[in-house]
């Protein structure tokens, strides 16, 4: 009888039912709608972030440079001999990254027995600059200077040959020095594995690479080959990306005790990964690296998704504001038209449900009644709601344009005074901005459908509590009046 | 004695002003009597059947039906007294429009909680009763006056209550299809021995009654005293509105 009468009664008024069915269906649709949005555009920043700083990193430390310390690699350029002029020659040198400077190993240790840090790696950036060419003619014809022991600094042009220097051929790349023991957290982490494979525990002193996709590619290099790093032979065992196509992250990644022996940095980083216990700790985690490491500069996910600008972020403010507030003006609209209707409808009514409590039925009979119809057309609502929001996100997913989010726009590559970053940003913020590209989705989870359905049913409950709290105020005596 | 009211009134709070609707109903009502209560529009009659019905409590007096007097009793009492030892027949029928005239009868078993099949069985018997087999499948709108009326007798009978109330039972039907539900009314009314009150203006249905009240201001006036009149308004002949105003 319970069913027959919802069934009975909604076909009666199939169409206030179906127009209280949709007004609820169009609130839930945009909120899911709206949620997926939002959804993607988080997505698309964690993509952002992840290019930038690593998965799993939620803190990075590092120390800058002071102004006496280090400076521009120097090549000891004099030929030594007279039978060594006008030979080939080729130089390497391996310095920590510019702008950073190293610290004891130890500090690990320390940062990760800090309350609420629940893992910490080393890692070492360094710079390689490799210059060849052949030695200058220092007595030839014409009288020509004598190179009073050419120095050279790493820039990314090479200098004016002298009239009796021949032209010399400069090259840098970045290496990031791996704690292989705990790839999942460092330098690796903010690239993905293409081919080949990253280190194993046991490769701490073995002289293999992984390296960039990109890099390998302009150098001709592939899985398998060798390559030299500072005069030694490593051979490449894997090809990496940095996520989202970003050009941040290294060109080489190699294991950190080698980096750090190649570099004379023997038990020393350069840059520290935190991952914290709970996100709710970072703040805490990073006043307490503090007070290990007073000078360093600590960086947390939320420093640099608040550097990230472009139209990722006017998305991310579009979700925030307009799209939020937007699906709960609907579905509060939703919620006020289905009860208003369904209180309505039960007004419309006052003899029929007079009668049947003239003939005994109890008013939680009659509001379970009420109640019964509402449900169903929420349950009606969320099925059309839901599927009107995953039409809206595929819409939303098609017709998106690419989404480009900017980091560090006014960040400068560190150097004396200059602020460190993470290593990740580091050969980006060096051009002064890094731009990343991402698409925009609109993923629409079974939680998300779950919750439609939930905010459906909601409404229809709410409806049905007004309708059944009108209804229950209903007297017995109401089924004498006279007028329909 | 099924019904003993003694000072019975009931008081209405309307634009502030306050009306009794009825004011002080001294009445005994027996078993197994059919009651007409008549009087003019206004004059308390509905108000009276909602309290001898266990829709609603006097303002004061007491009403006792089988020595429990209503005036005291709870929301939850007067509903299951309703549901065990009423029948309700309404003027406008007042069946539900969306369920047949068998769901319709069965909408009185749903306070019993008895289970589908017998509730079908007993609906069907009843209908049965007032004629209306074969139109048990039909809703109220593809039924005619009489039958819906008919219907509502069928969900009235069919808990087999102690005391039937019918509200202008023939109100909305044309004479012959009165004569037909009156005279249903009556037959059932002698064949089972349930205690009929039924409110009318009409003089001829009233006049079928064992016994007549005559309400006026919210008080029982006596009748007029006329007896030809009566002899003549039960047998159809005389329309009422002349007896009192």
């Amino acid at each position: 009888m319970f069913f027959t009468y919802i069934y009975r009664e909604l076909r009666r008024r199939h169409r206030q039912a179906l127009l209280t069915a949709l007004g609820l269906a169009v609130g839930v649709g945009l909120v899911v709608a709206v949620t997926a949005y939002a959804g993607g555009v988080s997505d698309a920043q964690d993509t952002v972030l992840h290019s930038l700083y690593g998965v799993g990193t939620d803190i990075t430390v590092s120390q800058t440079q002071k102004l006496d310390q280090a400076g521009p690699p120097r090549f000891d350029m004099n030929p030594g001999s007279r039978s060594q002029q006008g030979k080939a020659f080729s130089r390497d040198a391996v310095r920590s990254a510019p702008g950073q400077q190293s610290v004891k190993a130890t500090k690990v240790a320390a940062i990760e027995s800090l309350d609420g840090v629940a893992q910490a790696v080393g890692g070492l950036t360094l710079t390689s600059v490799h210059v060849s060419g052949n030695f200058a003619q220092a007595f030839s014809q014409g009288g020509a200077q004598p190179p009073s022991g050419g120095s050279f600094s790493g820039s990314a042009t090479a200098p004016e040959p002298s009239a009796s220097q021949a032209p010399i051929k400069v090259s840098s790349y970045s290496v990031a020095g791996v704690d292989v023991g705990q790839t999942g957290l460092g330098p690796l982490s903010s690239t993905e594995l293409v081919s080949g494979r990253t280190f194993t525990s046991s490769e701490a002193t073995t002289r293999v690479a992984v390296l960039d996709k990109a890099y390998a590619r302009q150098n001709s290099h592939s899985l398998g080959d060798t390559i030299k790093i500072s005069g030694a032979t490593y051979k490449v065992i894997g090809l990496v990306t940095s996520a989202a196509g970003s050009s941040s992250g290294s060109n080489v990644y190699i294991p950190l005790t080698l980096a750090q022996k190649m570099s004379d940095n023997v038990g020393k980083v350069n840059q520290i990964y935190v991952r914290a216990s709970s996100a709710n700790d970072i703040a805490a985690v990073k006043k307490e690296i503090k007070t290990v490491l007073p000078k360093a500069t600590v960086t947390t996910a939320q420093d640099l998704a608040d550097q990230v600008s472009g139209s990722l972020k006017s998305a991310s403010q579009l979700a925030d504001t307009l799209g939020k507030w937007l699906a709960i003006a609907a579905l509060v609209a939703a919620f006020a038209v289905a009860s208003l209707l369904t209180v309505s409808a039960v007004s419309r009514r006052v003899r029929e449900f007079g009668t049947l409590k003239a003939l005994g039925w109890k008013s939680r009979r009659v509001v379970g009644q009420v109640m019964g119809e509402s449900v169903v057309q929420g349950v009606i609502g969320g099925v059309l709601g839901v599927l009107i929001g995953i039409a809206g996100a595929q819409l939303i997913a098609h017709f998106s344009p690419l989404l480009k989010a900017t980091v560090g726009q006014t960040a400068t590559a560190g150097g004396p005074g200059g602020m460190a970053r993470p290593p990740g940003m580091q050969a980006a913020l060096g051009q002064v901005a890094q731009t990343v590209a991402v698409h925009l989705t609109a993923p629409v989870s079974i939680r998300l459908v779950l919750l439609a359905a939930g905010l459906a049913l909601l409404g229809g409950i709410l409806a049905g509590a007004f309708g059944g709290w009108r209804a229950a105020r209903l007297r017995p005596a109401d089924a004498l009046r006279r007028v329909d | 004695m099924l019904y003993e009211l003694t000072d019975v009134t009931k008081r209405y709070t309307q634009r502030r002003k306050q009306v009794d609707a009825l004011a002080g109903i001294d009445l005994t009502i027996d078993e197994g009597e059919f009651l007409a209560i008549q009087g003019s529009t206004g004059s308390g009659k509905t108000t009276l059947l909602q309290m001898l019905g266990a829709m609603d409590r006097p303002t004061s007096g007491s009403l006792l039906f089988e020595g429990r007097d209503l005036a005291k009793l709870g929301e939850s009492d007067l509903t299951e007294l309703r549901s065990h030892s009423f029948g309700f027949i309404f003027q406008a029928f007042n069946l539900i429009p969306t369920l047949t005239a068998q769901e319709n009868v069965e909408t009185a078993l749903v306070p019993w909680h008895v289970n589908a099949k017998e509730r079908r069985g007993r609906a069907e018997e009843a209908l049965d009763g007032v004629g209306l087999a074969d139109r048990a499948k039909h809703i109220p709108s593809e039924l005619s006056g009489g039958e819906q009326q008919r219907v509502a007798i069928a969900r009235a009978l069919v808990r087999a209550p102690r005391v039937i109330f019918a509200d202008e039972p023939s109100g909305n039907l044309d004479e012959r299809t009165r004569d037909d539900i009156v005279g249903l009314l009556e037959e059932l009314w002698r064949e089972r021995g349930q205690t009929l009150i039924v409110v009318t203006h009409d003089t001829w249905v009233a006049g079928r009654a064992s016994r007549r009240i005559w309400l006026d201001g919210g008080r029982i006036t006596s009748l007029p005293a006329d007896d030809r009149l009566f002899a003549d308004a039960a047998s159809g002949s005389v329309r009422e509105p002349a007896l009192q105003s």
